[in-house]
């Protein structure tokens, strides 16, 4: 369970989180949707520990992330992120980029790492790209790829940050399915995406966000179908 | 008019003499890249470490790594330790000397690299549960070596001809210093430099070619 309590977060003077309240449960997939700047990254970062918060708490499974004797390298473990750039290792081919936390991080043999990257990488579609270095591959391939590399550690949760905004059209629907299929077999998922029919389709709650305030969140049906907040109106208006 | 007369023979009798200098020569050479890269390493490291103190120590040395001459620096191993009470051999004082120089300017190539490696590559090793010094030497590093490493064989074409420089504190077992002695006794000043200076030429051709050649095999993607 992710519990988010009244967090606020401001880099400078300007205030990108003004006292956010969200808790999400296990096998729960839920999408954020809100325009450019409404602070949606940040509250991924600051999930994960990649950023600092200024007031409130964030907990995961009870760790509170922010508290001072918190380990985060240990807690990232079990906090996957995959973000908008794909961030493939380029020196690495597609294999050795699954299998280098595992085995660094977790200090698991390279067998038993090579055994669970093929799995996963069979499992987003690139079983046959292992020994490919990622330039040779599209962007929806380095994409998989990322998934699969953040799959590796056995996370308990994922948290996907517009992981198909930098794609080629054309390329967004592989990502997208391979999301589906996550949240299919009960993958406990924060999605931030511009994409809302995907939004409509996977998620168990899709929340607003508008200047740093969740606006609203609701089940899809009800949020895309009968909005309240005259801001999210406007947003979905402009997005359709 | 033009009275030289040349006298070759003397100059290729001397040639095994010679190619045991440039052993010498090539032993300090790649003795001072070795050293300067883990040098080099550290001070990065330093500079990465977000010390004011380290990042201070790591910015004076290239500083005056780079903006001094060779000469100096190896002066300073020889006669500059010396007057502190440390008295090293030329061949360590020459050896200290240009890997002290190697060191300022590899760190700089490192320096130069990083800028080129986004700073998200980090976070992505970062999310992935490394510990900074994991995401340096696993996702960074290696990146950073591939780009510098061209440069770096600049440096070790550099690095072969600064021994030259070891005649100065006394150095005669390298290849200077080897054809200094023979030109002392015999005065073929010509001849001996000349044929030296073929030597050193092919040296470091000879490393940038191996260089060229190990790059293509090291970085495949
Ligand atoms: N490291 C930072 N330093 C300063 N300002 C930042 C930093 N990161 C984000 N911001 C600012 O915080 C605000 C919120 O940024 P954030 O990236 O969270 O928005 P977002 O909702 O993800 O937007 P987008 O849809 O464009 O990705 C923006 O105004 C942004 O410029
Ligand atoms: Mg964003």
């Amino acid at each position: 369970m992710i519990e988010i309590e009244n967090v606020r977060k401001s880099f400078g003077q300007l205030e990108v989180l003004k006292g956010i309240n969200l808790t999400v449960q296990k096998g729960e997939v839920l999408t954020i949707i809100g325009g450019s700047g409404s602070g949606k990254s940040t509250l991924l970062t600051c999930i994960n520990g990649l950023e600092t918060i200024d007031a409130g708490r964030i907990v995961v499974d009870g760790t509170d992330v922010h508290a001072k004797g918190t380990d985060l390298n240990k807690l990232r473990r079990k906090l996957g992120i995959v973000f908008q750039q794909f961030n493939a290792f380029p020196h690495l081919t597609v294999l050795e980029n699954v299998m280098l936390a595992p085995v660094k991080v977790l200090g698991q043999s390279k067998a038993e790492a090579e055994a669970m990257a093929v799995k996963q990488l069979t499992h987003v579609g690139l079983g046959d790209k292992l020994k490919v270095y990622p330039s040779r591959m599209s962007g929806g391939q380095q994409q998989r790829m990322a998934i699969a590399r953040a799959l590796a550690m056995s996370p308990a949760y994922m948290l996907f940050d517009e992981v198909t905004s930098a794609l080629d059209p054309q390329l967004v629907g592989e990502v997208l399915d391979t999301l589906r299929m996550l949240a299919s077999e009960g993958m406990t998922m924060i999605c931030v995406t511009h994409e809302m029919k995907f939004a409509r389709e996977v998620s168990d709650r899709v929340a607003f966000f508008h200047k740093g305030v969740m606006a609203e969140i609701a089940p899809p049906e009800e949020l895309f179908g009968a909005p309240k907040d005259p801001e999210l109106k406007t947003f979905l208006a402009a997005t359709h | 008019m033009f009275s030289y007369n040349f006298h070759w023979n003397q100059a290729f009798k001397a040639l095994p003499q010679m190619l045991d200098g440039a052993l010498v020569t090539l032993q300090i050479a790649l003795l001072s890249m070795a050293i300067g890269l883990v040098v080099a390493l550290a001070l990065t490291l330093f500079r990465l470490s977000g010390n004011r103190i380290l990042n201070g120590f790591a910015t004076v040395w290239v500083e005056i790594a780079r903006n001094t001459p060779a000469l100096f620096q190896i002066y300073m191993a020889h006669f500059g330790l010396g007057s502190f009470g440390i008295h090293l051999s030329p061949y360590t004082a020459l050896l200290v000397g240009i890997a002290f120089n190697n060191a300022g300017y590899l760190a700089e190539n490192f320096r130069g690299a990083l800028k080129a490696i986004p700073e998200t590559q980090t976070r992505a090793g970062r999310s992935l549960g490394m510990t900074p010094l994991q995401a340096f030497r696993y996702i960074v590093m290696p990146q950073m070596l591939r780009i510098a490493f061209l440069p770096a064989t600049n440096q070790m074409v550099w690095a072969i001809l600064m021994t030259s420089l070891g005649v100065t504190v006394g150095m005669n077992t390298d290849l200077a210093g080897v054809t200094q002695a023979l030109n002392a006794v015999s005065f073929r000043t010509f001849e001996f430099f000349a044929l030296a200076a073929v030597i050193y030429y092919v040296i470091a051709k000879a490393v940038t070619l191996a260089a060229r050649l190990a790059a293509t095999r090291m970085f495949r993607y």
